[in-house]
């Protein structure tokens, strides 16, 4: 496939206002592609993996930045840069899970400009859809990865259908652990997305990673106060510790008292196209002691259900013992 | 209505490619004026320091405006990916990729590029003084786009501890491998390495 060293033309639009926004990306529908910081766009645009006729610039609507906060926890607009959120002082005293996450996102230019609407709404990680194949998830009729000769040591141990792609975002399973809701605008109007929901997986899905459709922008991302200043676990495995996408990644939060967990959120990431809750060993551990004897008790149950491929064995036991890690820390 | 505002929504308008749209929305349209072509390509860039009218295509990346329409050829194009770090150039004092930003993005911002960082009389910076004395490049592809991650840090943080060094320099590869001393330099540069 040959290398292009210049973005395609195409028109670019700069509202600065979201009213203006959302009636573009209404008007343009699959023609427009909304843009925060551009980090995921212009690969697929280079590439020609994917074309449009217009880019929507979401960057100069200065009401979708920063971080308010609210009478029950915290409003992120959804352009605000993952540095921004990184080296915020209310989100690292209340909700330091989602600044450890997306303090690790690729590299610091990357988190200069990328935005966490971005982050969430990003696509999955597979060579072979990101190269441009017809493959499943690009509205053909197979999937290259799935093969045994495929490539698929970084694909999903869970939840496939017929695409095997896992998800790439960092902060999307500390979103889900935060209990965050999505605000999403279009022409009709506002709705709000617990973020749970607000991802898809191929079986629902399998062209969109997210609820999201032409002519709605998420405009912002809300915490509820439900888990400010919780215990907190985060970790992210990659081969390289700068750049490179999570193998794995783990976002917990844990009400302890006196030593007992009374209530937990355990999320792995990159294990499958959403971030992936983990209630069964949320409920096994209610009630039991925050320790490392606890944690070894439950951590097979954390993939049970895995689907292995060719290549990404490894995941399981590094997802088993990231969360033996985070219900021991 | 608030007049700067209203200004900006006038020059941001929408930035079409050439003749192809002439029926955009009523508010944009009328906002740009002259609706079709290359008018509203033409913006002025603040480009260290100086004001560079330049004719910009709608989805031209910064990297590419630099090079080949303002002969800034300091900014070097590794992988025009956003995964090497060879561009980069601070926007309003921030380490970007000039690859992954477009040009239109950076209309109301200072851009400094590597032939922005030395004095006026021509005196280099303290951090490409320290990277010469340290040797730090090697082949120096990728050494603009370190000295404008290391000025960065530097503004900020005049005394980096090494940690913070590695930090901040961790979005620029060096193929060459010679990152220990681009870490050298930059402690050298912060006065912390006689």
């Amino acid at each position: 496939m040959p290398s292009h060293d210049v973005m395609p033309n195409m028109e670019l639009y700069q509202p600065v206002q979201v009213e203006d926004a959302l009636e573009i990306a209404d008007r343009l529908a699959e023609r427009g592609w909304l843009v925060g910081g551009g980090q995921d766009t212009y690969g697929w645009l280079k590439d020609r993996a994917k074309s449009v006729d217009a880019l929507i610039d979401l960057s100069g609507i200065e009401s979708l930045r920063g971080i308010r906060e609210t009478a029950d926890g915290v409003e992120i607009g959804a352009l605000t840069t993952l540095t921004e959120i990184a080296s915020s002082d209310v989100l690292k005293s209340s909700y330091s899970l989602l600044t450890d996450a997306a303090s690790v996102v690729a590299s610091p230019q990357i988190r200069n400009i990328g935005t966490l609407g971005g982050n969430v709404s990003q696509d999955v990680r597979c060579w072979y859809y990101r190269r441009g194949l017809s493959c499943y998830r690009a509205g053909g009729n197979l999937c290259y990865a799935d093969t045994p000769q495929g490539m698929n040591r970084e694909h999903a141990l869970f939840d496939a259908s017929r695409c095997v792609a896992a998800g790439a975002s960092d902060t999307a399973p500390a979103l889900v652990a935060l209990d965050a809701s999505m605000v999403i605008r279009n022409g009709g109007g506002e709705r709000v997305v617990a973020a749970e929901d607000f991802f898809v997986g191929p079986a629902n899905d399998i062209v969109n990673t997210t609820v999201l459709r032409p002519g709605d922008i998420l405009t912002a991302v809300r915490i509820p106060n439900t888990w400010a200043g919780a215990t907190f676990y985060w970790e992210k495995v990659a081969d390289r510790n700068v750049w490179d996408f999570s193998l794995v990644n783990i976002a917990a939060a844990f009400r302890v008292s006196d030593g007992t967990i009374t209530d937990s959120r355990i999320v792995a990431g990159a294990v499958q196209t959403t971030p992936r809750r983990l209630g069964n060993v949320e409920a096994a551990i209610r009630g039991q002691a925050k320790n490392l004897q606890t944690a070894e008790s439950v951590m097979t149950m954390a993939t049970e259900g895995a689907r292995t491929l060719a290549h990404n064995g490894f995941k399981v036991p590094l997802m088993q013992n990231l969360v033996k890690r985070a219900i021991a820390a | 209505m608030n007049s700067k505002l209203t200004r900006r929504r006038f020059i941001k308008g929408v930035i079409f490619s050439g003749a192809a749209a002439s029926t955009g929305t009523g508010i944009y349209l009328a906002s740009a004026q002259s609706g079709q072509g290359a008018a509203e390509r033409l913006i002025t860039l603040n480009i260290n320091g100086r004001s560079r009218p330049v004719d910009v295509m709608p989805s031209e990346t910064l990297a590419y405006t630099l090079r080949y329409k303002l002969d800034l050829t300091g900014t070097k194009i590794g992988c025009n990916r956003g995964e090497c770090g060879a561009c980069t150039v601070l926007i309003d004092g921030v380490p970007n990729y000039a690859c992954s930003v477009l040009t239109h993005n950076v209309k109301d911002k200072a851009v400094i590029s590597i032939e922005g960082v030395k004095a006026a009389d021509g005196t280099l910076h303290a951090v490409q003084q320290a990277f010469v004395a340290e040797n730090s490049p090697q082949c120096g592809f990728c050494t603009p786009g370190q000295v404008m991650s290391a000025v960065a840090l530097l503004n900020d943080n005049p005394s980096p501890s090494r940690a913070e060094v590695r930090q901040a320099l961790s979005g620029n590869l060096c193929r060459c491998g010679a990152y220990e001393h681009y870490i050298n330099g930059v402690l050298r540069a912060s006065g912390q390495l006689a």
